[in-house]
């Protein structure tokens, strides 16, 4: 494991609040409007008192949303994976369409989406699914093929079947890719279920309230929703990192 | 960092003709889309087929032809395309060719802006162990705020001081693809072993000359990996920045114009050109990768 130093930590910081400082002394030295750009002061107070509101939001729309989201689409996108590396006749076909997809605009069917799951939760968990569906296949299918010939050799002079190979070297070995993937699909899920909102929603969620308060000009709102679904994204992205860490040790990009 | 090596997977190789299982594939797809559009248009459909008597005749013919079904056939998208490209002029409203246009002109501005930032970073964080370390986080950060969530905000606040049109779409563009090509730009500059940096000492290189001789040639073909998966995103960041701008011109905005008045159709048809375009300029990209890499001596 790397040792953490505490100038990892301190640097960042550091350079946060130097960048908060800047923008509360722009905000106030140049008398920025706050229609335009509240100052952060004006933003945290904003965000203290309206928690219950975007505590609300934050359920309805990562929790019920964002989270079974990712988890489907992440566990299917695996398991075609799986699937593709059994049937090479299947990865040949898919993989091509896979790598042309991700790279498609698929916020675009947003809109669909909502006409056919109705307005709330469903269409945006629906979202989430399509959109983290496919960086997972085409991770996990090149991860899947990250073992070495020498260990599969090695396997295949155990005697090893292709589950035992699977769980004990080629997993191992595909969990980087798997990780990048879960971690690309944690800020997409994030988007794909806000900006599912802006299609239609009931009166709740992250999207919704940042899409209202912009047409209010309510800006310090908008950026107290900001704040919600920042701090909400890095923790998410945190969390992977650090699970990543504890299952890849093993990878050379760890190593001190 | 992320322990895998780049943003986006290898592409699959192309050692073998993947056109045949490809084609199979689609031919899969597009048969379970026939299939399904019957069950899921029932609700519009199915009174007029009782209505008609009944027969997998009716059945087809009203399940597969709805003015605004629930999912259309994919012919009828084929038609709309065909309409929307072919039979109007390309500078009217009603051309998808229009549209594409004035997506295509921000996601280019966007990209290539955001290329440059993203590569300016890069270079600023390999040289500076501070920036690497203060600035790096918060690069990451940066991406976790849905910035394609907030993008509406930005093109009003913008649009209140007086930026319209063109250059608010293309900062969220700039601003979804910097990443890529940052995360791809660092590990492509640091990429040179320490053998080599060694022997750029050894012969008494400068920064800069270590930076153009050695690190830049090294990082080509992380940035063109980079680029691939930004010029998509950046793609997706001109369809969604133009939602809140009215619906008035640009793939997002036929979206949105869609959406409200139940066009399915419409919505298909654009999503189809969106598609298009994205799948046209990450090839674009490709080509380029491989000439540039050509010319530089890399073997394929």
């Amino acid at each position: 494991m790397s040792t953490w130093r505490i100038s990892d930590i301190l640097y960042p910081v550091l350079f946060g609040i130097g960048v908060l400082i800047l923008w509360e002394a722009v905000v106030r030295g140049f008398g920025v409007p706050a229609v335009l750009l509240p100052a952060p002061s004006a933003i945290w107070a904003k965000f203290i008192t309206s928690l219950p509101i975007l505590w609300i939001d934050f359920w309805q729309t990562v929790v019920r949303a964002v989270i079974p989201g990712w988890i489907i689409g992440s566990a299917a996108g695996f398991l075609v994976a799986l699937l593709c590396d059994r049937i090479p006749f299947l990865k040949r076909g898919l993989l091509p369409l896979g790598n042309l997809v991700a790279a498609l605009p698929i916020v675009g069917v947003a809109p669909i989406l909502v006409m056919w799951f109705g307005f709330d939760w469903p269409s945006k968990a629906a979202m989430v699914v399509v959109m983290t569906f496919f960086p997972m296949l085409i991770n996990a299918v090149a991860g899947l093929q990250a073992s070495g010939h020498l260990e599969r050799d090695l396997m295949r002079s155990y005697g090893a079947s292709w589950w035992r190979t699977l769980v004990k070297l080629r997993l191992p070995a595909a969990m980087p890719f798997i990780f990048n993937a879960l971690k690309i699909n944690s800020t997409l899920a994030m988007i794909g279920a806000i900006v599912a909102e802006f299609f239609g929603t009931p009166i709740v969620g992250m999207g919704f309230r940042i899409s209202t308060e912009v047409g209010r000009l309510g800006l310090d709102m908008v950026w107290a929703g900001i704040a919600v679904a920042a701090i909400t994204g890095s923790a998410f992205y945190g969390l992977l990192v650090f699970l990543e860490r504890r299952v890849t040790f093993w990878h050379p990009s760890y190593r001190q | 960092m992320s322990a895998a090596p780049a943003i986006a997977a290898k592409p699959v190789d192309r050692e073998k003709g993947n056109a045949f299982p490809v084609t199979v594939v689609c031919l899969c797809i597009l048969l379970a889309w026939y299939i399904a559009a019957i069950p899921m248009n029932w609700v519009i459909a199915g009174p007029k087929i009782e209505a008609a008597g009944g027969g997998l005749a009716n059945v087809l013919a009203f399940s597969w032809n709805e003015a605004r079904p629930v999912i259309p056939a994919p012919h009828q998208i084929a038609r709309e395309l065909w309409k929307s490209i072919f039979t109007v002029a390309p500078w009217m409203p009603k051309s998808l060719i229009y549209h594409g246009w004035v997506t295509l002109s921000s996601t280019l501005l966007g990209f290539v802006l955001g290329s440059l930032l993203g590569i300016a970073l890069a270079i600023a964080i390999v040289h500076s162990k501070f920036l690497s370390k203060s600035l790096m986080p918060w690069i990451i950060a940066s991406q976790t705020i849905p910035i394609l969530a907030i993008a509406p905000m930005v093109i009003v606040v913008l649009g209140s001081v007086g930026f319209t049109g063109l250059v608010p779409k293309s900062l969220i563009s700039m601003y979804l693809c910097f990443f890529p090509v940052t995360i791809g730009m660092v590990k492509g500059l640091t990429s040179p072993e320490a053998m080599q940096l060694d022997l750029m000492r050894t012969y008494h290189a400068s920064t800069s000359q270590v930076l153009w001789k050695l690190r830049f040639p090294a990082s080509v073909p992380f940035l063109f990996a980079s680029l691939k998966v930004a010029v998509a995103i950046a793609l997706t960041g001109a369809i969604v920045g133009e939602l809140p701008t009215g619906a008035i011109a640009g793939i997002g905005a036929r979206l949105l114009q869609g959406s409200y008045y139940g066009q399915t159709v419409q919505i298909w048809a654009a999503l189809f050109m969106g598609s298009f375009l994205a799948a046209a300029l990450v090839w674009l990209v490709g080509v380029l990768e491989r000439v540039t890499l050509k010319r530089m001596g890399v073997r394929p």
